[in-house]
């Protein structure tokens, strides 16, 4: 009969793990991939990488590849896999974090620039519609 | 004592008829609104990293500002509103630390806050201070026949910290509409998130939201679609010649505040109704039901 080694601890990607469980405040490794967020996921069907594929890639430490993904951008906090996650992981702190992670690399890698919407629409959107999107997609 | 009103800055922008619909229900359920003074941005959104402390400040400055209004709580009918100002109170109330940062930053406010003031929505003021039976007591014209769905989208329901009612199955607009003399009618999206800020940017994403929501809204032979948010109401109205597009089989319907009925019942007058404000006009729909 093999040995295999079940790994405990989530330092495969070491620093990059760290920061998205610092920032996020969630232990990665308490998911067990039931995938609850993704079936929930309302946006899912606009995604490049599901929800609990998030989780398993950031506990694996696939920094470029998640930091490449559409799906952090799709994502628009609405909390619904917070919400039905049977492990309260926060998944949507997870996305987050690797969102700031993305944004804050010293490079201004923005992903919305409100100079490059028409007059026309700049004024037909309502104030809150452009202050979350900033928010959420502009360092 | 008078009821402390932090209206927003978008129900002063594209959302004038939410503003003008709460205040002028209110004043006919005799309670006395005041507009919080020099109010700023509530934030929008909810930050969520652990070290966003920096994103409490606009927030919490409101909080402070309901402090020198010599008030321990305000009310707002704005759903993104509530949301970020009662997040932010939650997590400045939980951590001390924050809370000392965020007071030490304000330093030249006079007051600091200390976590002593309340955050609640229309909502739950008319639930639990006004009362629902009291509410259909002042009707003066019952919307009878009216088949509403009522949409809470995300932020009256989540996180379920901030929620005054269930998360899965909210049903307080619901008694509201039927103290209002209307028929609320369930549909299957009414939790399901509208897309919110990729208005701005992906506007692809909101014109297969707006199919979904109003679709499965539709599905249920609805005549009008209530909301809290004004972001929802812009994405749901305003969006829907795109879900057309999108969708040949789409239906037009009018989306409206749930404070509109309210003011439509209370007779409020054409003023404080807005409905020039609409994408899809409500009258023709309101005019089919005598109720315009």
């Amino acid at each position: 009969m093999n040995n295999t080694t079940l790994r405990l601890s989530s330092s495969i990607g070491s620093a990059f793990v760290a920061k998205v469980e610092k920032v996020s405040g969630q232990k990665l490794l308490a998911c067990y991939q039931c995938g609850k967020c993704s079936a929930g996921c309302p946006m899912a069907a606009h995604m490049d990488i599901l929800p609990n594929q998030i989780v398993r890639m950031a506990q694996l430490g696939m920094q470029k590849q998640l930091l490449a993904s559409k799906t952090i951008w799709t994502c628009v906090s609405c909390l619904t896999c917070n919400s039905r996650c049977p492990k309260d992981i926060r998944i949507a702190e997870i996305i987050e974090s690797l969102r700031q992670t993305a944004l804050h690399n010293g490079q201004r890698d923005d992903r919305l620039n409100i100079m490059e919407l028409s007059p026309a629409a700049r004024g037909d959107l309502p104030p809150i519609a452009m202050i979350s999107a900033m928010r959420k997609l502009t360092s | 004592m008078k009821l402390i009103y932090y209206p927003g800055c978008t129900l002063k922008n594209s959302a004038r008829n939410f503003d003008t619909s709460t205040v002028s229900s209110m004043a006919q359920l005799d309670v006395e609104v005041e507009e919080l003074e020099r109010w700023n941005c509530c934030g929008t959104v909810h930050a969520l990293g652990s070290d966003n402390v920096m994103n409490r400040v606009a927030p919490v400055t409101n909080l402070i500002r309901v402090k020198e209004a010599q008030a321990n709580e305000f009310m707002t009918s704005c759903a993104m509103c509530y949301n970020t100002l009662k997040r932010a109170n939650n997590d400045v109330k939980k951590h001390a630390d924050k809370l000392n940062t965020i007071n030490e930053f304000l330093n030249l406010e006079q007051t600091k806050y200390q976590g002593d003031v309340d955050v609640l929505h229309l909502l739950e003021y008319l639930r639990d201070r006004v009362g629902f039976d009291k509410l259909a007591a002042k009707v003066k014209k019952p919307l009878k026949g009216l088949r509403v769905a009522c949409y809470y989208g995300c932020l009256l329901v989540r996180p379920k910290e901030v929620a005054f009612d269930d998360v899965e199955n909210p049903m307080i607009m619901e008694s509201l509409i039927t103290a209002l003399g209307a028929t609320p009618v369930n549909f299957a999206l009414k939790t399901e998130c509208c897309g919110a800020y990729h208005a701005v940017g992906s506007p692809e994403i909101i014109a297969d939201r707006t199919d979904k929501i109003m679709g499965s809204a539709n599905e249920e032979q609805v005549d009008l679609v209530v909301v809290s948010c004004p972001l929802c109401a812009y994405n749901l109205d305003f969006k829907q010649d795109d879900a057309k597009r999108l969708n040949p089989d789409f239906q037009h319907m009018p989306v409206l505040y749930f404070t509109q009925l309210m003011a439509l019942a209370l007779e409020c007058g054409k003023e404080a109704l807005g409905f020039d404000l609409h994408h899809i006009d409500p009258l023709p729909t309101l005019a089919a039901r005598g109720l315009a």
